[in-house]
């Protein structure tokens, strides 16, 4: 139990720096996934805390110890890697009582630890198996389990379920979330999948480039993305972006014109803004709907819809590059090849500066989320 | 195999096809001179004259005449030859396999210069064993070595030796050339099996803070054992069957007389082809027996490739 301080973490490989001046605070007992596309240093970050790297300027405090100079073991801290990293030759017991320090833990006290972790993780019939006789999933437990019995102060995951099969997945989300309320330890876990972390995460640090571009609960990320890359990486299918100019401007509101000539007015502060200035809006799918071609937000021509079943995604050419995604109901009878009108209501679309940074949004209406706000 | 499909039956056959070309050149490469060389165990053939010669059954390993006993069975300097063998390689073969152990995890870490680390390592291998053995018996050398000149300007003799004659030293003459030349081979083959290893248990057991050692004796060791007992295989016939460097570094010294070198004196110095053929078959016995034993011994598994 402990919590994780980075002050200015930098890491250089060589001339190069990877990490350029990281500051995060984990409270103790906080589930918090780095995200962000691949070689945008969530692993390096990760690895530095757990001290298979060291850390080239700045501090790591966990539970309050300056840990920068100390080698793996004492930080208390425990890793579960991408590819299980299991012993191949040992079994699952002893995969899981390797890492217990003989001289500190009685082979009773081992004995006990590990059937402890195996019952949690529903290990028990396995625990004479060789890694090569188990599942994908078998193993990634495995893996977890052995973190469990060295009882850490953090735990560090990183990417473990991308081995594995998309229903296993969904699944072992769910056993992790269920195992960090029952432990209620610290836990950093790093993925690509923005959709892992919006489910998982208390908090998430999305990185770019060795950066942290915003840090915040799933659903401030949602709703208040600090910028472009936030709003563009958080969320599936993504955000679509169209340009506009701004016409009129003040603290309440936007007034802005898009390219397809209409005028819109939306609920976000505007201060920073000026008339004539080029902006860009997002849109996100799920907000879309399909409109009468006049009081549409603009018009374009179908390419191609794909039929989920529970929803249909429609792609359609605006004009611009990039074809403007639609979330509509999984019953739609559009077709490849119409004109159609999208509309979205004004208080679900973002402003985006000449920066990328974003504008705030003044309209936003979640309950869970204002909950939460209120809370802090 | 009798239900086998027309398309399993013509794979088997050109399988066949292909494999005749070599079994024919095996036959008569290996095939034949093997089974006359068995043959010629249990004849009196003579290499002044080869001939004529007639069968005389087991004679060569064991005859009576006027009550006393011949043959090589019983002959002295034969089990002589079979003890030097075996004692120079279980020597040589212990000693490779630890230096190549030590070698290999040096050559296994990162640091500066390594590639050429790694090929220089292997030049005493490259080098032909007559070039090595003839150099090492220039350095050993009682009167002009350079071994022996180091050794007393240190003040560690003061006399010079005989390495390669003397009786106390020359197996140890021998065994320290072998060493010297083929744990470069040992350490390749551990360092191949050193590269198999999946690297993220060792940052695994990093982060769980495992002593070093234990890490090498728990996880290293059992997961290249595979490949270091097939190594030791490797090496073991090899040694069993060692002949140039003895016969180059210390000719003629009973105590370091191989099985090999045994069979040549009988077969060429003695002319004795049907004596010398009878000792290389025994030879063939008495090495065949060793790497079962071993195999049996150490449960080796050749057919999983290693695992």
């Amino acid at each position: 139990m402990a919590d994780v301080v980075l002050k200015q973490i930098r890491k250089r490989f060589g001339p190069i720096e990877t990490i350029h001046g990281v500051d995060l605070n984990i409270r103790d007992g906080e589930f918090c996934v780095f995200v962000g596309p691949s070689g945008c240093g969530k692993s390096t970050l990760l690895r530095l805390i757990a001290g298979l790297e060291d850390i080239s300027d700045g501090e790591l405090r966990i539970g309050g110890d300056v840990v920068n100079d100390t080698v793996p073991k004492d930080r208390g801290v425990a890793m579960v890697f991408q590819s299980y990293a299991l012993y191949p030759h040992m079994s699952v017991f002893e995969n899981m009582a390797f890492g217990l320090d003989l001289a500190k833990h009685s082979k009773d006290e081992q004995n006990a630890r590990v059937m402890a972790a195996a019952k949690t993780l529903q290990l028990e019939e396995l625990l004479d198996r060789k890694p090569k006789e188990l599942s994908g999933g078998q193993r990634q437990r495995v893996a977890i389990g052995r973190a469990i019995v060295r009882k850490p102060r953090v735990f560090l995951f990183d990417e473990p379920l991308s081995n594995l099969d998309a229903a296993l997945r969904v699944q072992m989300r769910i056993e992790l979330a269920k195992l960090h309320e029952k432990l209620n330890t610290t836990m950093i876990y790093v993925t690509h999948d923005q959709v892992e972390a919006m489910t998982m995460a208390d908090k998430i640090v999305v990185l770019r480039a060795g950066t942290v571009e915003q840090v915040g609960t799933p659903l401030e990320l949602y709703h208040y993305p600090a910028n472009l890359f936030v709003a563009g990486f958080i969320g599936s299918p993504k955000m679509n972006f169209i340009s506009a100019k701004i016409t009129q401007v003040s603290q309440q509101s936007v007034t802005l014109k898009l390219e397809s000539g209409k005028e819109v007015s939306l609920p976000v502060d505007g201060s920073g803004l000026a008339t004539a200035d080029r902006v860009t809006v997002g849109i996100r799918p799920e907000h879309c709907s399909i409109a009468d071609q006049d009081t549409a937000l603009f018009t374009g021509t179908v390419e191609v819809v794909e039929h989920l079943g529970e929803a249909g995604l429609v792609y359609v050419r605006t004009g611009s590059d990039e074809l403007f995604v639609a979330r509509v109901a999984g019953d739609t009878a559009i077709k490849t090849g119409e004109t159609v009108g999208i509309q979205a209501a004004e208080q679900d679309c973002y402003v985006f500066d000449t920066a990328d940074m974003a504008k705030r949004r003044l309209a936003v209406d979640n309950a869970p989320l204002k909950a939460q706000m209120a809370l802090n | 195999m009798a239900h086998a499909s027309s398309l399993t039956r013509s794979r088997r056959r050109s399988a066949w096809i292909f494999l005749i070309p070599m079994l024919a050149i095996l036959a008569v490469v290996a095939g034949w001179p093997l089974l006359r060389t068995f043959y010629f165990g249990f004849t009196d053939a003579n290499l002044s004259d080869l001939s004529s010669y007639s069968f005389i059954g087991i004679e060569n390993f064991y005859a009576v005449y006027d009550g006393e006993a011949y043959g090589l069975l019983i002959d002295p300097e034969w089990w002589q030859a079979v003890w030097n063998t075996l004692f120079f390689s279980v020597i040589s073969v212990s000693l490779e396999t630890a230096l190549g152990m030590v070698v290999a995890l040096v050559l296994n870490q990162n640091f500066r210069g390594r590639g050429l680390v790694r090929a220089a390592v292997l030049i005493p291998w490259a080098i032909p064993t007559i070039v090595s053995a003839r150099m090492w018996n220039w350095m050993l050398h009682d009167q002009f070595g350079i071994i022996n000149d180091m050794l007393m300007k240190l003040g560690i003799l003061s006399a010079p030796i005989a390495w390669t004659a003397s009786p106390d030293w020359a197996m140890s003459a021998v065994i320290l050339v072998d060493v010297w030349k083929t744990t470069p081979f040992m350490a390749l083959l551990i360092l191949a099996a050193l590269q198999m290893l999946p690297g993220d248990c060792y940052e695994a057991a990093r982060v769980d803070g495992i002593h070093p050692v234990r890490v090498f004796f728990k996880v290293t060791l059992p997961l290249i054992k595979p490949a270091v007992m097939v190594a030791v295989i490797f090496r073991a016939l090899d040694a069993l069957r060692v002949f140039d460097v003895i016969y180059v570094l210390t000719p003629n010294n009973p105590q370091t007389t191989t099985m090999s070198v045994y069979a040549r004196q009988q077969l060429v110095d003695f002319q004795e082809v049907g004596y010398g053929s009878a000792a290389s078959t025994l030879l063939f016995v008495v090495i065949a027996f060793c790497i079962m034993a071993y195999i049996m011994i150490g449960r080796v598994r050749l057919d999983e490739g290693g695992h």
